[in-house]
């Protein structure tokens, strides 16, 4: 069962900091440790700005999965934009169509629990960040 | 008073400018934040930058890629950058981004680097 906690609107590089804030207050309410919370909210803060920069803006949202001492954080983050033609280039490090380092959707990967991108040219980008408390 | 256009407070002293990043500044406030310190090199001649990050929970690609390129910026213009007070969750989730701070001199504290980049000038002088 998921309930969602919170959700935020990303159009802005201001909203990616929100974004960031409210993935750190999500780990804090499952116990998560300093690292787990580290690696994820940065994981967030990559998918949030990949959002703003290429999807023309999006969504992300936060809910909690899994039982009572055990639960998790997800967070589902889409966008309307012009999606990702070759997602395993994509995803793969230093590719970049923005001149920037091109590690963002490699290392959210990396330091997530579990990771899920899905995109398409008609419905955007969706990507599905998860991570328990340690 | 912080405002958008001047956030993040500077001082120099003995020729070293000191910067303690805020915790969550925005993609726009980081680049301005360069800009910024780049012009303060130059007007102050400094020979030094230390930045102080050990209010920043999280550094992503963007927030590494900019301290990088300040202690780049810094360094054509003679002057060393050094980052204290990376906290080790930082360090850790930067190795696992994959990003190597090219570059970027770290210490544990201002103390340690306003001393390094003094002691380095004076052998030099
Ligand atoms: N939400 C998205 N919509 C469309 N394209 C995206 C999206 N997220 C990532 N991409 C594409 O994947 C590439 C790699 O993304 P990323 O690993 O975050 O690196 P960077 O942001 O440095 O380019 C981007 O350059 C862009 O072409
Ligand atoms: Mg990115």
């Amino acid at each position: 069962m998921t309930d969602e906690a919170a959700r935020v609107t990303l159009k802005t590089s201001g909203d990616v900091a929100f974004a960031r804030q409210a993935a750190a207050k999500a780990m804090a309410a499952i116990g998560a440790s300093t690292i787990k919370s580290t690696k994820f909210v940065t994981a967030v803060s990559e998918i949030a700005r990949n959002a703003v920069i290429y999807g023309r803006g999006g969504v992300i949202s936060f809910s909690e999965a899994g039982a009572a001492g055990q639960k998790r954080v997800v967070a589902v983050c889409t966008d309307r934009g012009p999606g990702i033609d070759d997602i395993d280039r994509a995803v793969s490090d230093g590719f970049s169509t923005g001149k920037s380092l091109g590690l963002g959707l490699g290392g959210a990967k990396r330091l997530v629990d579990r990771f899920e991108i899905t995109s398409s040219s008609k419905q955007g980008t969706k990507v599905t960040l998860e991570c328990g408390p340690r | 008073m912080l405002d958008a256009a001047n956030p993040i407070p500077m001082m120099t002293i003995n020729g070293c400018i000191i910067v303690a990043i805020r915790d969550d500044l925005d993609d726009q406030e980081i680049v301005s934040l360069q800009d910024r310190l780049v012009e303060e090199v130059a007007k102050r001649n400094a020979h030094g930058v230390v930045i102080d990050i050990s209010s920043l929970e999280i550094v992503d690609t963007f927030a590494g890629r900019m301290l990088a390129a300040m202690a780049q910026m810094a360094r054509v213009m003679n002057a060393r950058t050094i980052v204290v007070g990376m906290r080790p969750a930082v360090a850790m989730t930067l190795v696992e981004l994959g990003m190597t701070l090219d570059g970027v001199e770290t210490a544990l504290n201002a103390d340690r680097a306003i001393n390094a980049i003094v002691s380095d000038r004076s052998n030099k002088l």
